[in-house]
């Protein structure tokens, strides 16, 4: 199991575009990705709604989880767009 | 068809023209039956709903597949929720503790919904998407067709209650003939919308709604009739009206003027560049009103300077050297904005709203009107600022202060408050001109909600009362010398805005496709004839009176063009 840490960077935090878009990056490599925020307990990562109900702000770490093949890449590429800041883009 | 169906009954006229077809029924949402049998075979059941979802889903995307560029991330924001295996976990976890089918779709649903809502702004935007999921699938599981406006497959007149914006982001003047509501007013959501896309419609029609869907019925949008299957003579006869009506509009595209040459300028309300584009298209005389809430609404942070110059600037572009009116932003309570949300308040219509805000947030507005400045800079384009809500004449000197400081040509002010009516003279002693926007200023002056569809009795815009109200301020405006224009949804009003201009309103501003209407009528009748309307109407006892007297004065022409 693959396993990163992130701080979302985007100042509105895990919400609206930025949330948006992170799921369709999850659902697009059609691995199970789970996220969850400190002390949390992990949702799955395809889920908008859950996504949006976790309330992660700008500077909050999360934990993201994957397993299968290519997880590493997959995760390495989730933690390149939390880091943008993507409200902005 | 018997012939104990044939009725007419009317409602409120609210966008002109006539449209006869079958009538399409928007089905009010179903509520998930108190009595639903507790689920005993969760996995069966999880296997249901879970279907349900998905059948929802694969509706909304196939709409999505044909919809407009506007209506097709709604829709397919809808199925991108009954397709999230959150909502599918939280339904599975009802089921899980015997909730019904329907009674635990509709658990899981509220349950993300509360936790939206305390997080606000665009969260708890997500949770009309997420309820219009629940009830469509609570529809399917009670074997019902699924609420909303369903999918006009032949040129339709629609029927509802009320229709939300989201229900209306479809509808294309194409398949949608006509309109009827059993709720709504002059102003609401609907009447303004049928208006823009040119759709007759009429609100208020009690009893619309229990008159079955499929059966033919006529609308007359202009004086509010409603015909429950016509007889061939009763059609050919709206048939007639509509040519003439037709061929009334087909004369000129010049500027407004009376039939005697009194100018009266006709512009065009936007709220949006894509508007300005737009309107900038038809022959109108300019904006007479932006609205630039759409910059700012739904936002977390403030637009920046540079992100407002390029929207301003792309808006005074589109209309060269032609006239733009801009508001400046009209928030407060009932339009709350995230970065400058002062709380709420227990009655947002009379509290820190427009220039209200402004003078508090005065970061929001400064930044706004150097942006304006820039904008004006950048185009040369005959720019006029003026400020929502003032009510004395302090305001407007603080106002006018600030704009011409940056350079700014022309300063108005909106009068929407009976106190700047009442008191015009000494507001436009400081400013340019003002606009009268008679939607507020009638709620104010009545006391009436506009937005309480029950109250549209006191909300016609015919209303003696508020006849006075805007001849007070245009004679403020004689004895200044200074033009005052209309805005409110009146102005729109092909026999209306007779009066106006025989209250000496010197513009009239509106939704462009109420303009050739407008200008017809005013080309008909001389100023003359206009100031003995305005005197007649406010003689008159009540709106419906007012309009009556001045109907029977009118040209015979004008009667084919409400």
């Amino acid at each position: 199991m693959a396993t990163r840490q992130v701080s979302i960077a985007s100042s509105v935090g895990l919400h609206a575009r930025p949330a948006s878009l992170f799921v369709q990056a999850v659902t697009a490599s059609g691995l199970p990705v789970k996220i969850a925020k400190e002390g949390g307990s992990p949702v799955d990562a395809k889920s908008i709604l859950m996504v949006m109900a976790l309330g992660a702000k700008c500077g909050e770490t999360v934990t993201l989880t994957a397993e299968g093949d290519g997880a590493d890449a997959v995760l390495d590429s989730l933690v390149e767009l939390l880091s943008r800041d993507l409200d902005a883009e | 068809m018997s012939d104990a169906l044939h009725t007419t009954f009317h409602g409120i006229g609210v966008s002109a023209g006539t449209a006869v077809g079958p009538l399409v029924v928007v089905t009010p949402p179903p509520t998930a039956p108190a009595d639903e049998a507790p689920t005993t075979d969760a996995p069966a059941a999880v296997e249901l709903v879970r279907g349900v979802l998905a059948d929802v889903a694969a509706g909304l995307e196939a709409r999505a597949a044909t919809a407009s560029d506007h209506a097709k991330p709604i829709l397919e924001a809808g199925a991108m929720m009954a397709r999230d295996p959150g909502l599918a976990m939280g339904v599975e976890t009802q089921l899980q503790a015997g909730k019904g089918p329907t009674n635990a779709i509709t658990a899981a649903v509220e349950e993300y919904c509360v936790m939206f809502e305390s997080l606000g702004g665009y969260m708890a935007e997500r949770v009309t998407d997420l309820r219009d999921v629940r009830d469509r699938a609570v529809a399917r599981l009670l074997g019902k067709p699924e609420p909303g406006v369903p999918t006009l497959s032949v040129p339709s007149i629609l029927a509802a209650h009320d229709l939300a914006p989201a229900e209306t982001a479809t509808l294309t003047a194409e398949t949608c003939l006509g309109i009827v509501t059993e709720a709504g007013g002059p102003t609401s959501h609907t009447a303004i919308l049928a208006a823009q896309l040119g759709i007759p419609a009429v609100v208020q029609a009690i009893g619309i709604m229990a008159v079955p869907a499929g059966v033919t019925v006529a609308i007359d949008g202009g004086v509010g009739e409603i015909t429950i299957n016509p007889t061939d003579e009763e059609t050919a006869l709206l048939e007639e009206r509509k040519k003439r009506r037709a061929a009334a509009l087909a004369g000129g595209t010049g500027k407004g003027a009376t039939k005697d040459g009194y100018p009266v300028a006709l512009l065009a309300n936007i709220g949006t560049a894509d508007d300005a584009r737009k309107a900038a298209e038809q022959p109108v005389e300019g904006v007479g009103l932006f609205r630039t809430e759409f910059l700012f609404l739904d936002r977390d942070t403030m637009p920046t300077v540079e992100e407002q110059t390029a929207t301003y600037t792309e808006v005074f572009k589109a209309f060269g050297d032609r006239r733009v009116v801009v508001r400046t932003l009209d928030a407060g309570a009932d339009k709350p904005l995230k970065f400058a949300d002062l709380g709420p308040e227990e009655n947002p219509a009379l509290g820190r709203r427009g220039i209200r805000l402004g003078r508090i947030r005065t970061d929001v507005l400064d930044a706004q009107l150097e942006a304006l400045a820039a904008a004006y800079k950048a185009t040369g384009a005959d720019v006029r600022v003026m400020a929502p809500m003032i009510a004395t004449q302090a305001e407007a000197i603080w106002f006018a202060q600030r704009v011409r400081a940056l350079g700014l040509p022309k300063v108005g002010v909106m009068i929407e408050v009976p106190a700047a009516a009442i008191r015009s003279r000494g507001i436009l002693y400081n400013v340019d001109f003002a606009s009268i926007g008679t939607n507020d200023l009638q709620q104010y002056t009545m006391a009436a909600d506009r937005m309480q569809g029950e109250l549209a009795e006191l909300l016609n815009p015919w209303e003696p009362a508020l006849l006075d109200v805007i001849a007070v301020a245009c004679d403020g405006g004689a004895a200044m010398g200074k033009p005052i224009g209309v805005c409110g949804e009146a102005g729109g009003d092909p026999a209306l805005a007779l009066v106006l201009a025989g209250l000496g309103v010197s513009s009239l501003s509106m939704a462009p496709g109420k303009v050739p209407a407008v200008r017809t009528s005013l080309g008909l009748h001389t100023l003359t004839q206009c100031q003995q309307m305005a005197a007649a109407a406010r003689a008159a006892g009540d709106a419906t009176e007012a309009k009556q007297a001045v109907l029977e004065m009118a040209d015979p022409v004008l009667l084919d063009l409400l």
